[in-house]
């Protein structure tokens, strides 16, 4: 990517400038590509979601329901703006932007193949999880700003489920660290496509339960969708927002999926690579143009989504009590029993 | 020159923000302010090369802490709370104590003398990565020390759970 466009772009803005151009052009396109994504993110889930119903999903707007998404986007983004009487403005003002930008931010250290990332820094998990506990900063303060009860307790309860989660999926992640010996996020793949089953969820399968439970915990979403329970809260802690500051929570929310599914994708299903058994069996795959192992990477995130729509369509939501119970009791000793055992066969040699 | 010039913004809104929390009526207000506050003091750490020392501030200062703060402040009665007076009668006594520790600190400036260079310069961290040069030394050389802090905090834990056991019994 760098050097495709720096002898385009060198001659125009000198070799300062240069970088910092180069960087916006990959912001604009991760922004964008994401955003398309979440949009039709919406459209497949409902669609996906229709089916398993029995229904067929929205099919009114354009071919196959196809421009719904962007019909919903005009008219939220038309809609009024209502600010509550008994809110705190600098912080309901604020809060959906916070939640919107901590998850955009995020999107700045993931690989989507080799040496396409945003910033390729030494701490990119770290960062993922440091970025991951300031959305819950959004959340708690829409809820505690907008001066309702169902918000307020809305906020609350996304609180503590957050911090109970990022704890046990922290944990989860360590694992994998210890196998790939790194915790750069495109080291982590590198290490996976050498080993012999291509990708860590075989030998880490029980770090990979444990993420994939605190997944859906960490996005609010069902079976864990307790701070926005409808029938309990109305909408929990955004309902107070409209129009925009509703939709930034709402493209928040699908790109923090987006997130989820891809941090799945490259820590324990080996990112954009396929397993090193199959490369050696067909070797001419190397020689394929980069624009593959996007569609490879792609597609596992998109396997991600779908079992996150999978899950909302077939689960109840758990009780509050429950879910803590499951978060302390059973995932976070889960996980540290897989540290145990993953360090102690790395100590041995076996990893 | 860009490296004082960033030293000195850090230095400059950290102070700043440090007074803002201290002084704001509402305490939702002030931990907002803190929250940017942990942030610069992690930009600071990434300014000195310590990559890792800035995630675990903003994963735990910022991820853990604060919102454990959030958590009780929220459950304060805040429309009360912002009609108290935000200082205490005593605050003139803890003004002189700052001060002195000020004036102490300023005294002991001139005889500061530059340690020796150990072997981890700026270039060693770089080729090495910071996480990896850190747990290298943690785990080996200063085992102990860690190990003392790790008991340290594993009796804090023991001592909570105790704390609120006891209440429930009662």
């Amino acid at each position: 990517m760098n050097s495709f466009l720096e002898p385009i772009l060198a001659p125009f803005f000198g070799l300062m400038l240069t970088n910092i151009v180069i960087i916006l052009i990959k912001v604009a396109i991760v922004i964008g590509i994401t955003l398309l994504h979440v949009a039709y993110a919406t459209y497949w889930e409902r669609k996906v979601i229709g089916f398993m119903q029995f229904r067929l999903g929205p099919r009114e707007v354009g071919w196959f329901g196809l421009l719904q998404p962007i019909a919903d986007g005009v008219k939220l983004f038309f809609k009024e703006d209502i600010i509550p009487a008994t809110a705190d403005k600098p912080i309901f003002y604020l809060a959906p932007v916070i939640f919107f930008v901590s998850a955009l931010t995020s999107l700045s250290v993931l690989p989507f193949f080799d040496g396409f990332a945003v910033a390729n820094i030494n701490i990119g998990l770290l960062f993922l999880l440091a970025m991951s506990s300031l959305g819950a900063y959004g959340i708690v303060m829409a809820g505690w700003s907008s001066g309702s009860k169902y918000s307020f307790l809305g906020g609350l309860r996304s609180a503590s489920q957050v911090i109970s989660y990022e704890i046990a999926m922290g944990l989860s992640l360590v694992g994998v660290m210890i196998m790939s010996g790194s915790l750069n996020l495109t080291e982590i793949v590198k290490a996976q496509s050498n080993y012999p089953t291509g990708f860590y969820a075989i030998p880490q399968i029980l770090g990979f339960f444990v993420f994939f439970v605190a997944m859906f915990a960490e996005t609010n979403r069902l079976p864990f969708d307790l701070p926005e329970a409808e029938s309990e809260l109305v909408a929990g802690y955004f309902t107070e927002y409209s129009g925009f500051r509703f939709a930034m929570f709402f493209l928040g929310e699908y790109t923090g999926m987006l997130i989820m599914s891809a941090i799945g994708t490259l820590c324990f299903l080996g990112g954009w690579t396929l397993p090193k058994f199959i490369m050696d069996l067909l070797p001419f795959l190397s020689e394929l143009p980069p624009i593959v192992w996007v569609v490879v990477f792609l597609g596992k995130v998109y396997f991600f989504m779908f079992l996150y729509y999978w899950v909302r369509a077939t689960l109840p939501r758990y009780r509050y009590d429950q879910l803590m119970n499951i978060g302390w009791k059973v995932l976070i000793p889960l996980a540290l029993v897989n540290i145990v055992f993953t360090g102690t066969l790395k100590i041995m040699g076996w990893f | 020159m860009l490296q004082q010039l960033f030293f000195g913004y850090y230095a400059f809104t950290i102070i700043i923000l440090s007074l803002l929390v201290v002084t704001r009526r509402n305490p939702v207000h002030s931990v907002m302010w803190m929250l940017l506050l942990f942030f610069h003091i992690a930009g600071l750490y990434l300014f000195l090369n310590a990559e890792f020392i800035a995630a675990i501030q903003v994963i735990v200062y910022a991820g853990a802490i604060l919102v454990l703060f959030l958590f009780v402040v929220l459950l304060l009665n805040l429309k009360e709370e912002i009609s108290l007076k935000q200082f205490v009668g005593s605050w003139p006594a803890g003004l002189f104590v700052t001060g002195l520790l000020f004036v102490s600190v300023v005294s002991v400036l001139g005889s500061y003398i530059q340690g020796p260079i150990g072997k981890y310069s700026i270039a060693a961290v770089r080729s090495e990565t910071h996480t990896k040069a850190l747990g290298k030394l943690l785990y080996t050389e200063y085992l102990f020390p860690f190990e003392i802090a790790s008991l340290i905090l594993l009796v804090a834990v023991i001592g909570a759970i105790v704390l609120a056991k006891r209440k429930l019994r009662s």
